[in-house]
């Protein structure tokens, strides 16, 4: 694939976007990541905040909706140890993932909130089973882990939430690097509108008033949050507008805005428009998360985007 | 979380931990004496049995390797460089003459070895660690073939192999070792063993600097303003490279990148934004939460 931008190269629409590649290949290498990584930046997410969810319904005894949120949280957890385990290379050796804790690693702290945060959402919704436990021991054992249980998955919630951001944003992929002060922000509103979104989707409408809320805050914070991020990402934010990403970002946007406005309006008054505003916000995370993904891949397989922004933070 | 790595021209092997660490070893890669001759790559792929990834034709002047990755670890980039014709002599056209009108641009790619390196500390396993000498390498069983270390590397090198389950070592990282089986015998790396112009020099890293530094004063002197080193800055974005380079145009006209940055300094901070983001995830919650 001889390609140089001596002749027969399309003239940037970018201002001072001339250097010699060589051949147009790319310079840094994209994750060798498939699916299963921007599921889980959405499953993980997801999980966190409903666990959180199901603190705040327990809270304000709104207890189908914790019991939903719980059921959520563990369900998407377990995807999400199959997701990443699926993805390793070698897969029979996901083991060694313990053989040490790296601040320096996103993917090491990681490993270990979901290490602890898993057994925590496991219990704290097996709990919520106790009453179908034939046996007594067993089901006052249940009853009795059920609070640190369901305390210790909402501790290391906010942190699973939030620390995917951070996995991204240590790389050199261009467009997760340069976007790493306002992609927390992107992700946490993302997990809490998918959160929200699924309690309202699962929960009775009388019971997911806060599911709602929570969701609310979830779009506003995400929608702030992803518009400062694409101004902070200079030149790379092209990829957030362009190809794969650019579409399943626009689905995102256009997802989260209805869910927004359904959720306002219709959610509180209809079962159905409930669950219509929930999936709906359901769908805006999971396209964000395949979205910003696909545009960090996107970002590596061109040099302009490596160089570019180097060669201008040289002069 | 003090990186306290940031000090400029430390062993980087002291600082993980070797006692009584040998001086650090190192290339230089002086790419204006460099023929082409791809010596280092096959020597490097017999030398470290790396299998055979790909033989394409890239249609990238005789550079039909690609670039480094999982099975390539030393990299011969190719470029024919029109330049100037020099001035016709009594309107006769110098086409042809002892004077071409263009230049090659010939450079053995290779794992920088870099002082801070992404890949080393995104690592979630351990696998990659720090050798006595300074160098970076991956320990082939313990590597569980996450693959962070691979968009971590600012350089593009290291990557997870593939290819069928029966070859060695599918899907876990591999880059050149400095050949640490080599050099831990006292030996020279087969690349640089292999060198017939010795365009590749291995040797004690300081040494290596002062010898890059001679080079290309006299380069300079001799007019050729755009020769440059690359790598050899302790002060630059990865603590400067424990392999060092001579290049005789902008980096980025080889394949590299022109100021790479290791993203792991950016790390506090990004764990700080983390922290906020997830404290107005609380914060959302509790209003959220509220009676009204």
């Amino acid at each position: 694939m001889p390609k140089t931008n001596k002749s027969g190269r399309e003239v940037p629409m970018v201002p001072k976007a001339n250097f010699t590649s060589y051949y147009g290949n790319p310079i840094v290498k994209a994750a060798p990541w498939g699916k299963d990584i921007p599921a889980y930046l959405f499953l993980g997410g997801l999980a966190g905040a409903s666990s959180l969810l199901a603190l705040g319904a327990e809270v304000t005894g709104n207890n189908i909706l914790r019991r939903n949120c719980k059921f959520t949280a563990v369900g998407a957890i377990g995807a999400s140890y199959l997701a990443l385990i699926h993805d390793l290379g070698k897969p029979s050796r996901f083991v060694n993932m313990l053989r040490v804790a790296k601040p320096t690693s996103p993917m090491s702290v990681g490993t270990w909130i979901i290490t602890f945060y898993g057994p925590a959402a496991g219990f704290s919704a097996a709990s919520e089973l106790r009453h179908l436990v034939n046996s007594k021991r067993i089901s006052s054992l249940l009853k009795l882990i059920n609070k640190p249980a369901m305390i210790g998955a909402a501790t290391l919630a906010p942190a699973l939430s939030s620390y995917t951001a951070v996995l991204l944003g240590n790389t050199a992929t261009p467009a997760w690097h340069s976007g790493f002060k306002e992609m927390p922000f992107v992700f946490v509103g993302s997990s809490a509108l998918a959160a929200g979104g699924m309690g309202m989707l699962t929960s009775p409408v009388s019971q997911s008033a806060i599911a709602r809320r929570f969701a609310v805050a979830g779009v506003a914070t995400e929608l702030f949050a992803i518009k400062k991020m694409e101004e902070s990402m200079g030149l790379v934010s092209e990829t957030l507008n362009s190809g794969t990403a650019g579409q399943l970002l626009k689905a995102s946007k256009i997802l989260s805005i209805s869910g927004l406005i359904g959720t306002l309006l219709i959610a509180p008054k209809s079962r159905l428009g409930s669950i219509a505003s929930g999936a709906a916000l359901v769908l805006s995370s999971i396209c964000t998360r395949f979205g910003i993904f696909e545009a960090g891949q996107a970002s590596s397989r061109d040099p302009k985007y490596t160089v570019m922004p180097q060669k201008s933070s040289n002069s | 979380m003090k990186l306290q790595f940031r000090e400029p021209g430390i062993n980087p092997a002291v600082l993980s931990g070797w006692e009584d660490a040998p001086p650090r070893k190192g290339f230089f890669t002086d790419t204006s004496i460099c023929i082409g001759c791809k010596a280092c790559e096959v020597a490097c792929k017999e030398w470290n049995h790396v299998p055979e990834d790909g033989l394409e034709w890239l249609g990238t002047s005789y550079d039909n390797t690609g670039s480094l990755g999982a099975s390539t670890w030393r990299h011969v980039a190719f470029i024919e460089q029109p330049i100037a014709k020099p001035a016709s002599e009594n309107g006769i056209a110098s086409n042809g003459s002892a004077n071409p009108d263009f230049r090659w641009l010939m450079s053995s790619d290779v794992c920088k070895h870099c002082t801070e390196a992404g890949c080393l500390d995104v690592c979630p396993t351990g696998a990659l660690f720090r050798t006595e000498f300074g160098t970076v390498v991956v320990q082939d069983d313990i590597c569980n073939g996450c693959g962070y270390c691979v968009p971590a590397c600012p350089f593009g090198v290291i990557d997870r192999r593939d290819g069928s389950d029966s070859a060695k070592n599918v899907g876990i990282a591999q880059k050149c070792t400095l050949c640490y089986d080599r050099i831990g015998a006292g030996m020279t790396p087969a690349c640089a063993q292999a060198c017939p112009t010795e365009s590749i020099q291995f040797g004690d890293l300081d040494e290596l600097r002062v010898r890059a530094q001679e080079r290309i004063e006299l380069l300079h002197q001799q007019g050729n303003k755009s020769a440059r080193l690359y790598g050899e800055d302790p002060n630059d974005g990865i603590g400067g490279a424990g392999a060092i380079f001579l290049l005789l145009d902008e980096p980025e006209v080889y394949g590299l990148p022109p100021n790479p940055v290791v993203t792991t300094r950016d790390l506090p901070e990004m764990w700080k934004r983390a922290g906020a983001a997830a404290l107005a995830l609380i914060v959302g919650l509790a209003a959220a939460s509220l009676k009204r």
